[in-house]
C-alpha cells in the first residue's frame, strides 16, 4: 500500500467495516440461493458470481489490491491467464473423442 | 557487514520491498497449486455419474460450513485491522486483533475437526467416493493452510512482536501487512471451496 498516513488509515477503516458487512451479507445471499429450485448451471453461475464478487473484496480491499504497483498487478494477471489455461484443460477431455467414465 | 537492501525500502523499479514482492509470488504459485486441484474437481465432476456427487455432496453439513465462513471473513477484517491499528500506533489494540483472529483460526480447525470426525464415525472416508476423495484433499490442503498461518500468527502476538515493536515498529508493520496478505489469501480460497463443495 502507498499511502499510510493516519487520516488514510482511518477511512480505510471504515471501509473494512463496510466490507467485512458486505461479505457477512453476500455468504448469507450464497447460501440461500443455493435452495432455489434452478438447474445445475444456473445454480453454478450463482455461485461463482457471488465467490467471484466476495474474492473481489477481498482481493481490492484487505490486500489493498485496487492501490497496488503494476509490478503485482502484472504477476496477478499472468497467474490468472494461467490459472483458466489450467481451469479449460478438462473441457478438452469432453472433445476428444472418448468415454469418461 | 552491509545489510540486505529493500528489507523495507521500496526498490525504485518495482516500487515493492522484498516482503511484497516475495509473497505475491508466492501467492501465484498458490493459485495454481489449489487451481490444479480445482481442474481435477471440474474434470472429475464431468466424469462422475448423474447425481454422484450431489449423493455425495448431501452429506456435508451446510450449517457449520457457513459458520466457517462467517469465521474466516471475520478472521480477515481482524487481521487487516490488526495491521491498522499497527500503522496507528496503537500496539494494545494490535494485540487485541491479531488475538482474536488467532481464535478465529482455532475456531475454524475446532469445526473443521468435529467435520472430519463426523464423517469418520459415519464410515465416510476419503476413498469412500470420487467426491469425497475430492473434498478430503481440498479441505485438507486449505486446512495445513491454516495451521501454518496460525503459527506464523501466534509466533507476532508473542514477545518476540514486542520486542520487535521496541526496536523498529517500521519492520513489525511491514511484517504484519505479509502475513496478512496470505491470510487473506487462504481466507480467499475457503470463498471459493464454500459453494463449490458445499452448496453445488
Amino acid at each position: 500500500m502507498s499511502s499510510d498516513s493516519e487520516h488514510s488509515i482511518e477511512h480505510h477503516i471504515q471501509t473494512y467495516i463496510r466490507v467485512f458487512i458486505a461479505l457477512g451479507i453476500l455468504t448469507i445471499i450464497t447460501v440461500a440461493v443455493s435452495y432455489l429450485e434452478v438447474s445445475f448451471i444456473e445454480a453454478f453461475f450463482l455461485a461463482i458470481t457471488i465467490a467471484t464478487i466476495k474474492g473481489s473484496l477481498v482481493l481490492g480491499f484487505f490486500m489493498h489490491l485496487i492501490s497496488e504497483r503494476a509490478a503485482i498487478i502484472w504477476i496477478l494477471v499472468a497467474t490468472a491467464v494461467a490459472f483458466f489455461i489450467l481451469m479449460f484443460i478438462p473441457l478438452i477431455s469432453l472433445t476428444d473423442g472418448t468415454e469418461i467414465y | 557487514m552491509s545489510s540486505i537492501p529493500y528489507i523495507l525500502e521500496e526498490r525504485p523499479d518495482t516500487g515493492l520491498n522484498n516482503a511484497k514482492l516475495g509473497i505475491w509470488i508466492f501467492l501465484a504459485s498458490e493459485v495454481m497449486l489449489f487451481g490444479g486441484l480445482f481442474s481435477a474437481y471440474v474434470f472429475l465432476r464431468f466424469a462422475a455419474p448423474e447425481g454422484d456427487f450431489d449423493y455425495w455432496g448431501s452429506k456435508l453439513s451446510v450449517p457449520m460450513a457457513t459458520f466457517n465462513t462467517m469465521v474466516l471473513i471475520t478472521s480477515s477484517v481482524t487481521m487487516v485491522m490488526s495491521w491498522a491499528s499497527l500503522k496507528l500506533q496503537q500496539f494494545d489494540k494490535y494485540k487485541m486483533y491479531l488475538g482474536i483472529t488467532i481464535l478465529c483460526a482455532a475456531a475454524f480447525l475446532f469445526v473443521k475437526y468435529f467435520e472430519y470426525t463426523g464423517k469418520f464415525h459415519h464410515g465416510i472416508y476419503p476413498s469412500s467416493s470420487t467426491f469425497m476423495g475430492i473434498y478430503f484433499t481440498l479441505t485438507g490442503l486449505h486446512v495445513l493452510h491454516i495451521i501454518g498461518g496460525m503459527v506464523v500468527l501466534i509466533f507476532f502476538w508473542t514477545k518476540q512482536a514486542d520486542k520487535m515493536w521496541a526496536e523498529n515498529q517500521d519492520l513489525l508493520a511491514n511484517r504484519i501487512e505479509i502475513i496478512g496478505l496470505y491470510w487473506h489469501f487462504v481466507d480467499l480460497v475457503w470463498i471459493f471451496l464454500f459453494p463449490i463443495l458445499y452448496l453445488l
